[in-house]
């Protein structure tokens, strides 16, 4: 190697995913020692037990898991390890846990390049520095050529629940405010754009980022948001219907307040889809009492990851269930969920 | 029935034996086939349908139909309801 | 920063002025309908109707090629698409489709291998791909798109790519105005042309139909002050008792439109009449492969046995495509019928009028 830096890969000898990577043996533990301790190595996961034996804080915990297929896996601004730690970080913080630890499963297809795998569990660990949580225990899986889309991950993760707070989708109240924490869709259109055949060069950066330090700042100064929901597939549409219908309200949105990136906007109109129906992996809507909007938006505005967040509308009596759009034009529609994954349209 | 969005041509290349280019749509840049449009330079804009580009945009009309409408909001003609003679000249 | 083109025509202060326009110019009731499905959604996304005096009446138009395409044809690119060894291409619009029991959805998890494409050109690249593979496009559409599947199958042979054909749904707007016109129940006065099939037929073809029925044809733009612009400009002609084609869609519709796309369409495809879903059979309204292509044909190189659709008994989309009914009177509409569980193509495609009407005009008080 001339590079600079010290790159584990030549010591393998494969380049790419062999099943005897996932049978426990040699090269196993090769796979482990070269690439996953290297990045993702800890006090917990360098001992390489079974399993992880885990001191808790006192309080009530909160644990969540969720399974990564996306594709392809590595697009601008993210992996699918990346997406894997933030998703995970951020349904612990957006209930109002603390994260502290994770564990990450990997199901690995027989030929994926083990670059590629390098790449995107750096990108993990990455992820897991910045939200400031541990990645305590893992597991691979191979298996074969066909038989999973390159790779798949699936991440646990458990987290301390604040004492104070007490978010729910059914807590909304009329007059609350209706706080989006940055643009919409960016996410959605960076793997949109990014699938492969498709005749896009955009580079839409997806938004992929840990929200539980600002998700911390907020519920510091307000503890009294009323719910708090990260809009990932379905998008922001799909939440506000979801916190509509959860509470039996009726919410009313801003068209000119929803903030759009100009690449995702450019994208969302060639390509026919509502950048309120796109996912978001890095942005959440909090349900704030109208008193407390605007401190909340203030810190949000402190942070990188809410350096755009608006107050897009408002929770109202009137039309239970429903969010309604007001159109620039001065005109209402109806904020539909999306039906079924997003498609690319002609027509 | 057909979405078709405005977008500004950056380059013109050649694929299997078609004119090809890449049309910037607000920052977000897509392949289309300028077979349809061969007179389009680079820095023009063009709508884009289904990965073609279907004509290319009249500047010039643009233009004037924009200027006409702002003239007679400026006016402020419509707002006391006065009669206005260039709407109805159809 | 704003879209050039685009958001110059999403300004609330220019549509107020047109409204008002509007309001000042009808006198009278009328009734206008949009040809374009995308017109139609853009109408229910901007609530244009609703700000449109109640003088106008915008009813919707059979400009949707996903609600007019045959169950017969959807049956059949089902049925090819299951083959063992085709890849099975689509705009995402035809992927969720229902035919008489599934769709291609359905298939591909039967393992049937379907892909999505945003050009034909992306289709002819899997094919130059997988020389091996027998690739099929889906090529539906109105004028706009056909030249644009012409092209690939042109280029299809010109190379000699010998495992690329095409499942032809394409149909043309002049013989379904004539149609929705000779209707005795016909309650149109006067029509929004789809602005980009004109920006490739250009308006010629629309002056003997304005002439014959003695309407005015005015092909408009998407974005809601090319609409309002289209509609003061038919109120207009209508308050004055005239007709004929009136543009108002200057930047990207011409008299001749594209001659260029309109050479390769027409040296590919050949008008035929052609059956439309929910309407019928239309004289010379749709664009079928000429003999010298032929073999691309993918009905001829696909033999699927016998096709019997099953259209559901309940679904009007007929009425609804012809200006009839609006989507909201149909009995099915929000209740057996919705987009989760579509009885017609027009609750399928984003563009149908009962999806849009379903989508962003559900009456609040009736949830
Ligand atoms: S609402 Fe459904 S059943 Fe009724 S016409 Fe529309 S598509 Fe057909």
């Amino acid at each position: 190697m001339t590079e600079p830096f010290a790159c584990p890969l030549p010591l393998l000898r494969h380049e790419t995913i062999q099943m005897a990577h996932g049978a426990g043996g040699r090269l196993s533990q090769e796979l482990t020692r070269q690439v996953f301790m290297p990045h993702l190595g800890n006090a917990f996961l360098d001992l390489l037990d079974d399993q992880a034996k885990l001191t808790l804080p006192s309080g009530r915990a909160a644990f969540t898991t969720d399974t990564y297929v996306v594709s392809p896996c590595l697009f601008p601004g993210g992996t699918i390890g990346s997406l894997a730690v933030n998703g995970t970080v951020n349904d612990l913080a957006v209930g109002g846990a603390r994260p502290l630890y994770l564990s990450a499963g990997f199901v690995l297809e027989e030929g994926f390049p083990i670059a590629d795998l390098d790449r995107i569990v750096g990108s993990m660990a990455e992820a897991a520095g910045k939200a400031g949580v541990l990645i305590v225990t893992g597991d691979t899986k191979v298996v074969q050529k066909g038989f999973c889309d390159g790779i798949f991950i699936n991440t646990s993760g458990i987290g301390v629940l604040r004492q104070e707070v007490e978010l729910s989708c059914r807590n909304l109240q009329p007059g609350d405010r209706i706080l989006l924490s940055g643009t919409a869709g960016d996410h959605g259109m960076s793997i949109m754009t990014a699938r492969e055949g498709l005749s896009f060069q955009s580079g839409i950066s997806s938004d992929c980022a840990p929200l539980n330090h600002m998700i911390e700042a907020m519920l510091d100064a307000v503890p009294g948001i009323h719910a708090m929901r990260d809009p990932t597939r379905g998008g922001v549409a799909a939440v506000l219907n979801e916190l509509a219908a959860s509470s039996s309200v009726g919410i009313d949105i801003e068209e000119r307040s929803i903030p759009v990136r100009d690449e995702v906007r450019g994208a969302c109109e060639l390509l026919g889809i509502d950048p309120l129906h796109a996912a978001n992996e890095g942005k959440l809507i909090a349900v704030v009492p109208d008193e407390a909007a605007r401190e909340v938006l203030g810190i949000m505005h402190a942070f990188e990851e809410g350096r755009d967040a608006a107050i897009i509308g408002t929770v109202s009596v009137d039309h239970p269930g429903m969010v309604v759009m007001h159109t620039v034009f001065g005109s209402r529609r109806i904020v539909d969920l999306p039906a079924g994954e997003q498609l690319p349209r002609i027509c | 029935m057909c979405l078709a969005i405005p977008g500004k041509l950056l380059d013109i290349t050649e694929e299997n034996g078609l004119k090809m280019g890449t049309v910037d749509v607000n920052g977000s840049k897509t392949r289309a086939c300028l077979e349809y449009v061969p007179d389009i330079v680079p820095g023009q804009y063009t709508i884009v349908h289904a990965g073609f580009a279907l004509k290319i945009i009249d500047e010039e009309e643009a233009a004037e139909s924009l200027k006409l409408w702002q003239e007679l909001i400026g006016s402020g003609a419509f707002e006391t309801g006065d009669e206005l003679p260039s709407t109805d000249d159809l | 920063m704003g879209m050039k083109h685009l958001d110059e025509y999403r300004d609330p202060e220019l549509a107020r002025f047109l409204l008002e326009e509007i309001a000042r110019k009808a006198t009278r009731p009328w009734t206008i309908m949009e040809i374009c499905g995308g017109q139609t959604h853009s109408i229910m996304r901007n609530g244009i109707d609703q700000l449109l005096p109640d003088t106008v009446e915008l009813v919707h138009g059979p400009g949707c090629p996903v609600c007019v395409t045959p169950l017969e044809t959807i049956d059949r690119a089902l049925a090819i698409a299951s083959i063992p060894g085709v890849i099975f291409t689509s705009f995402g619009d035809m992927l969720r489709v229902p035919g008489s029991r599934d769709d291609l959805f359905t298939v591909r998890s039967r393992g049937g291998d379907v892909r999505m494409v945003y050009s034909p050109l992306e289709a002819l690249q899997l094919a130059r791909l997988h020389p091996e593979r027998e690739v099929v496009f889906f090529a539906v559409g109105f004028e706009t798109t056909a030249p644009a599947n012409a092209m690939a199958v042109r280029q299809a042979a010109r190379e000699g790519i010998a495992n690329f054909s095409v499942l032809c749904s394409q149909v043309m707007v002049p013989p379904a105005m004539r149609a929705i016109l000779s209707s005795p129940d016909n309650r149109v006065q006067g029509f929004l042309a789809a602005g980009h099939v004109c920006a490739i037929m250009g308006w010629e073809e629309y002056e003997p139909v304005a002439e014959a029925f003695g309407v005015p044809i005015v092909p408009a733009g998407f974005e809601p002050v090319d609409l309002l612009d289209g509609i003061l400009k038919v109120v207009g002609m209508l308050e004055k008792g005239c007709s004929g084609v009136l543009n108002a869609y200057g930047r990207v519709v011409s008299r001749e439109g594209n001659r260029e796309a309109r050479k390769v369409m027409h040296s590919v495809f050949g008008v035929a009449d052609r059956p439309w879903r929910g309407i019928g059979l239309m004289p010379a309204s749709g664009l079928v492969l000429r003999r010298e292509y032929a073999r691309f044909d993918a009905e001829r190189r696909f033999d699927v046995g016998h096709i019997a659709p099953r259209e559901s008994p309940l679904c009007r989309s007929g009425e609804v495509l012809q200006g009839h009914l609006k989507p909201d009177a149909c009995p099915a509409f929000g209740k057996e019928c919705t987009p989760q569980t579509p009885l017609g193509a027009t609750m399928v495609s984003s563009e149908g009028a009962c999806a849009a009407y379903y989508r962003y005009h559900r009456n609040p008080d009736s949830l």
